[in-house]
């Protein structure tokens, strides 16, 4: 009889997995420090090059906000508002058509799942390109920019959402001959409901947030102001406009958890 | 007797919501200059814009496979960095092992990271850094800590304190009941939010470019300014597909690890 018994978590096939995983992990971190472009003297004067930012930022030119600064974050509440209702506006179709126990056939299945990724794979910013490309630069091409983000984040999840609804409701309007609108709005909508609040929430939420940098690259809002600013030089009325930023996007955090957790 | 009864009342706080909603949509849409004129003629523009970006044309593939593989490399850094300076200030922000004197400052640190637009930061670190792939890393880096470090925190005051009293009990130190008592207990889930990580880094460090901080976004900007826009197209075309190639492998390896 053997006195002690060797327990193994993993059988063979796994831990080699393993060490093949922490091995690649290891690999592209070795690759990407020795390959990667870094001037060493750069990295040296790194910190003082930030303690010097830093002190020309310090004191915040808070004089200064109002009013270029303010009229400026208006615009920019103003274009994540906007596109989100117009996202949402465009993701419900999409939605709806990606759905399968809604939609029952295949290909369009495939067509919404296909617009729902492109508008999630290309990023606001890049968005944002595409249409100062299209419109010219300013707050119409931000607007668009963040509704065709929009459309794939909030189509996604209200496709779950709206799959993962009971079939019962809307069997039973089916049976009572409810045309297909009301068996929409009594049967799915009612069920989707919560979902489709937070997501609309979350999804302002983000748009706050990413609408602030679209300016960079003339898109309007508030990003204009900043890139002004710092190609400016002026050092105190960056740090006025990203304390603004950091305020607005905290309270529109803090608004949206209050909303979400009375909605849920 | 009325002749047909409405199945359902109208729903009156309802219509008034719409009504207002867009009475927004059009006060916004007048502030922000957006009219028909304007879209109809922007519509007309987006036509022959997608006209000029087709077919997508591969002839500087060089340039584009140097940006790409700088842009994994500054997702790859940032990725490590940021779990690295991570796991301390999740600990330190967990409310069930940190005290609140130092879990209280420390949220807020991690709430500034997290505010900030990573774009926003880059910037910042441009200008303090110079241009370059250095300024890209420092970005990601912080952007990643208001990312993950409030997922750690999360998952660190999830965990059940009865395995971390009895190491306790069995008079361990602070580093023998953290890497007995509690690694073990978050240590999958913090695998997975790794993965998730670089998923994300990935993505952002393709943009990064945009402010001058290194990438394949770098190369984008320039190609939209000079109009080669079958060179964007074919940009794009590279960045969703690594993207895609990203999302599967990660949940390949997540699966594997499961």
């Amino acid at each position: 009889m053997s006195a002690t018994r060797v327990w193994v978590r993993h059988n063979l096939g796994e831990r080699l997995l393993r060490y093949t995983l922490w091995l690649a992990m290891v690999a592209s971190l070795v690759w990407a420090i020795r390959s990667i472009e870094i001037i060493p003297e750069f990295l040296a004067d790194a910190p003082e090059q930030m303690a010097d930012l830093l002190i020309r930022m310090w004191p915040p030119d808070l004089a200064h906000y109002y009013p270029s600064v303010h009229a400026a974050m208006i615009e920019t509440l103003h274009i994540a508002s906007l596109g989100t209702l117009l996202g949402v506006a465009l993701a419900l179709p999409v939605a709806l058509l990606a759905a399968r126990n809604i939609c029952r056939n295949a290909a369009l299945n495939t067509l919404a799942q296909l617009i729902l990724v492109s508008s999630r794979s290309v990023n606001s910013l890049v968005w944002a390109l595409i249409f100062v490309a299209v419109f010219g630069p300013g707050p119409a091409a931000g607007t668009f920019a963040i509704a065709f983000r929009s459309v794939g984040f909030v189509g996604k999840l209200l496709a779950e959402a709206v799959e993962e609804s009971t079939p019962g409701p809307l069997e039973a309007l089916e049976a009572s001959g409810a045309p297909w609108g009301h068996r929409m709005l009594k049967g799915v909508w009612p069920q989707v409901q919560p979902a489709f609040w937070g997501v609309a929430l979350f999804r302002w939420d983000i748009n706050v947030r990413e609408s602030a940098v679209l300016g960079l690259v003339g898109a309007g809002g508030i990003g204009v102001v900043l890139d002004d600013a710092i190609n400016f030089f002026q050092w105190q009325r960056v740090a006025t406009i990203l304390l603004a930023i950091l305020v607005v996007v905290l309270i529109a955090e803090v608004l949206v958890t209050r909303v979400r957790a009375r909605l849920l | 007797m009325s002749a047909a009864r409405a199945p359902f009342p109208p729903n009156w706080p309802w219509r008034i919501g719409a009504a207002l909603g867009l009475a927004y949509v059009v006060y916004a849409s007048m502030q922000l200059g957006i009219t028909g004129a304007r879209l109809a003629q922007g519509w007309g523009e987006a036509g022959r814009f997608l006209a000029r970006m087709f077919p997508p044309s591969f002839a500087r593939w060089e340039l584009l496979l140097e940006g790409m593989l700088e842009s994994l490399q500054i997702a790859v850094l940032s990725t490590a960095l940021g779990i690295l300076l991570s796991l301390p200030l999740g600990l330190m922000a967990a409310r069930n092992l940190s005290p609140l004197w130092l879990s209280g400052p420390t949220r807020a640190v991690i709430a500034v990271c997290r505010s900030l637009h990573y774009v926003i930061v880059a910037i910042i670190f441009v200008k303090a850094l110079g241009f370059g792939a250095l300024a890209g890393v420092a970005a990601l880096t912080i952007a990643s800590m208001g990312f993950i470090a409030k997922l750690f925190a999360e998952a660190i005051e999830e965990i059940s304190m009865k395995q971390v009293e009895a190491v306790r009990a069995s008079g361990a130190s602070a580093g023998g009941v953290l890497l007995y008592g509690v690694v073990p207990q978050v240590a999958s889930r913090f695998i997975g939010f790794g993965i998730y990580l670089l998923d994300s880094n990935l993505r952002n460090s393709t943009l990064v470019g945009i402010v001058g901080a290194g990438g394949i976004g770098g190369t984008l900007f320039a190609a939209f300014k000079r109009f080669d826009y079958d060179f964007v197209c074919a940009i794009l075309l590279s960045i969703i597909a690594l993207i895609f190639l990203a999302e599967v492998v990660s949940g390949r390896i997540r699966a594997a690890l499961r």
